[in-house]
């Protein structure tokens, strides 16, 4: 698999360069009016989400459905699946790279792509929910080590840095690339280009810096990677609640971050696939291999699921049981079931018929896995804080459920469309395959590549 | 060596049947402390409790107002020193008026639906008698809430109290949710302050004024404590449920009735709420025996009240 079977000639070589390069670039030479649509829409919907924040910020949270028992809500299970989404990055390309899988190089910029849009949102969802959002210079005037917020500020801002570095450095050449052949850009974009590329011209030298640097960050992550998530399930665990009082909850979180993850980076491969026709590059057997991880992490997550539900169903022990009641059979049982089984259950068994791992219904399948995951969250964060030891009595009616506001439905609809929004603009400004890694698969010299091109700005 | 000091001086203290704060007052003397300092006699006599539970007399010129001094923010994470506040509940003693609740919101200035102190209808099983079970702020030893604060707004007192700084506290509600007894409430909207007092300086131990987006609760009153005054939950109560003092002192008393603390316990089977959490309460109760009242189901539907939706 790593080297093409046929060893091609250099003119072949060259032209294969060439055809790959000119099929890259081509989404960003020209944004059809559809494209602009729906960048035009996604703004659309950041607005209104801009516009309820700030009404947040005039009126406090009581604009929230949020109140004294059900005191987080789904900006809480958004930030958390805006994390488990954001693992996915670590998972394609650094545990397939480290495990000398190859298939997965066209896909580690969507995967990367998907994971820093996930960590940015994440981070700003999470001031969103705070009350004082004005003293968040406290947490670094007045930190308290102890407190898990603080652990989770370190490993996601950390977890950022690597991934945009992660990103960043395998996209170098592609910047290079981009700034030597769009020039008939506007003058701001070709700056950028020169800006960001450093200066690479693709000196031997060059290619090792950056592979080693790969190389270290990929090891780097895969740590980061279970830390940022396990934290984040830590929010939940370190507490004495019935039903976050779990010890599993790391490896849970984990599980279900890669299975989230991995739909995500599913659905990206169609709708790039399609709408910049890239075909040749993100393959069917792309979509069966997506496909086969993707069964084999919902059985990973089906494992902890077992494990976090089901044992504590067989003692049945008094607020937990109220709690499980509730999820099983009561109010709950509907979202918690089509989790269960439209998220993680159906789509494993349904992908193991080879017949269904074809794009469209790997995509297809993918898509509730990705919507279940964000109901999951939902079902982990608030029923528990509507089930606590003590009874909730004498309280308004409004303290005694949750059902998210407009205005937290709007908000997290513009945090969505905001995590949509940084990937489609990043496609649209560099290119969305790794060329070099694309052609390293096949079997292609990467450095003539590059002496080609030097040779060619000489010219120019 | 400087804790020895501490604690000899206190028994000096002690011994000499003179203590502020928690001490318990009659009548008229109620806001005074007792002071080690001897003046001009004034014939006088105020009643105070020794530290072996005897009453004795001491004369007017022993009790002064303790001078107003302005506590810094410092001196408010650090607690009265000598201290160890504590609070006792008979819930054979819970009808369910509702007094402390009421009590309490007036006093901190609080509307509804917020209650810092909540009476809640238990019923440990099917078969058993249903009974009346207020509940404060637990003020913990081993407190889930003060753990995962990222800012030190919450934070544990040598007192035993824990405390919020509402002018620090970014709003995250994480105490919230570490808090197994849902004792803590949030400002969702902006609070509504009294007339005349908008201009009041903040203060952590009268949790005043309220501040939006930040989290507060049943702060055991320490600015009455201060005074020598009873929190007004326990002065509310029509029946003496609750107790308030100091474990130190090993005293604890509802106004009206004072008892050793350890005696109190002991012969009452004391217990505090779902210890296995080992979050060690500060607050106790004593089982529903011998029930000064029979079980009445309330008919009434309290704290319905919501926000006022802007």
């Amino acid at each position: 698999m790593k080297h093409a079977e046929i060893i091609l000639t250099p003119e072949q070589q060259s032209m294969r360069r060439e055809e790959l390069r000119a099929d890259i670039l081509r989404p960003l030479q020209k944004i059809s009016f559809l494209g602009k649509l729906w960048i035009a829409f996604l703004v659309v919907i950041i607005l209104i989400g801009g516009y309820a924040y700030i009404q947040q910020l005039k009126h406090g949270l009581i604009v929230t459905g949020l109140r004294d028992y059900a005191t987080w809500g789904i900006y809480i299970s958004n930030f958390v699946f805006f994390v488990a989404i954001s693992l996915v990055g670590a998972l394609i390309s650094s545990v397939l790279r480290l495990t000398n899988f190859t298939w997965y190089r066209p896909l580690t910029r969507i995967a990367e792509i998907i994971a820093v849009a996930g960590v940015v949102w994440a981070g700003l969802i999470i001031i969103i929910d705070m009350g004082r959002p004005d003293r968040i210079l406290n947490l670094f005037l007045h930190p308290r080590i102890q407190s898990p917020i603080l652990w989770d500020v370190v490993v996601i801002s950390t977890y950022l840095t690597t991934s945009v570095l992660l990103l960043y450095l395998p996209l170098l050449p592609g910047i290079a690339i981009c700034r030597d052949r769009l020039t008939d850009k506007p003058k701001w974009q070709r700056w950028m280009y020169k800006f960001l590329a450093l200066g690479w011209t693709g000196t031997p030298d060059q290619w090792k810096i950056m592979k080693k640097s790969i190389t270290i960050l990929c090891v780097v992550i895969i740590p980061l990677a279970i830390s940022i998530h396990t934290v984040t399930s830590w929010l939940f665990a370190t507490t004495l609640r019935p039903g976050w009082d779990s010890t599993n909850f790391g490896p849970y979180f984990v599980a279900g971050a890669f299975l989230a993850g991995t739909g995500c980076v599913i659905i990206g491969m169609y709708v790039f696939r399609k709408v910049y026709s890239l075909e040749k590059y993100l393959t069917d057997a792309h979509f069966g291999y997506m496909a086969k991880l993707l069964v084999f992490l919902a059985f990973v997550y089906a494992y902890f699921n077992i494990n976090e539900y089901f044992i504590p169903y067989y003692k049945m022990r008094g607020p937990e049981a109220r709690l499980l009641t509730d999820l099983f059979s009561g109010q709950f049982a509907g979202l918690y079931w089509s989790a269960q089984i439209l998220g993680m259950a159906l789509p494993a068994v349904l992908l193991m018929f080879k017949s269904m791992r074809k794009p469209l219904p790997v995509t297809l399948i993918a898509i509730p896995v990705v919507v279940f995951a964000w109901v999951k969250r939902y079902l982990i964060v608030t029923p528990i804080l509507l089930h606590p030891y003590l009874p909730i009595q004498n309280a308004p009616a409004s303290w005694m459920n949750y059902f998210p506001s407009w205005i937290e439905i709007e908000i997290v609809a513009a945090s969505l469309a905001g995590v949509l929004l940084i990937i489609t603009l990043f496609s649209r400004f560099f290119p969305i395959i790794s060329i070099w890694e694309t052609l390293e698969n096949e079997g292609i010299e990467l450095d003539e590549l590059d002496e080609l091109n030097n040779t060619k700005n000489e010219k120019a | 060596m400087e804790k020895e000091d501490d604690k000899s001086d206190r028994r000096k203290f002690l011994k000499l049947g003179a203590l502020a704060g928690g001490v318990v007052l009659l009548g008229s003397a109620i806001g005074k402390a007792v002071s080690l300092d001897s003046t001009k006699e004034t014939g006088e006599k105020v009643k105070v409790l020794t530290a072996d539970g005897k009453l004795m007399e001491v004369d007017g010129c022993n009790m002064k107002h303790p001078a107003a001094v302005k506590l810094t923010n410092q001196e408010m994470r650090k607690g009265i020193e000598g201290k160890k506040f504590v609070m006792v509940i008979d819930l054979a003693k819970c009808a369910n008026a509702r007094k402390c609740v009421e009590g309490c919101q007036k006093m901190h200035h609080k509307q509804a639906p917020t209650e810092w102190i909540k009476v809640k209808r238990m019923q440990d099983a099917e078969s058993l008698t249903p009974y009346w079970m207020p509940q404060p702020c637990f003020h913990c030893d081993n407190p889930p809430c003060t753990k995962v604060c990222p800012v030190d707004a919450t934070f544990k007192r040598e007192d035993g109290l824990v405390m919020i700084d509402n002018e620090r506290c970014i709003g995250c509600r994480f105490c919230m949710a570490a808090c197994p007894y849902n004792s803590r409430s949030f400002n969702w909207s902006e609070p509504i302050i009294p007339q005349g007092m908008e201009a009041a300086e903040y203060s952590i131990e009268k949790s005043f004024p309220a501040k939006i987006g930040t989290v507060e609760k049943c702060d055991f009153c320490p600015d009455m404590a201060r005074e020598g005054k009873l929190p007004d939950c326990v002065t509310a109560c029509p029946n003496g449920t609750i107790f308030y003092g100091d474990q130190n002192e090993d005293t604890v008393t509802n106004g009206d009735q004072t008892f050793r603390l350890k005696e109190l316990l002991t012969n009452r089977s004391g217990y505090r709420y779902l210890e296995e959490l080992g979050t060690e309460p500060r607050v106790y109760y004593l089982p529903p025996v011998n029930r000064d009242f029979p079980f009445e189901n309330d008919t009434i539907v309290h704290n319905t009240e919501d926000y006022k939706i802007i």
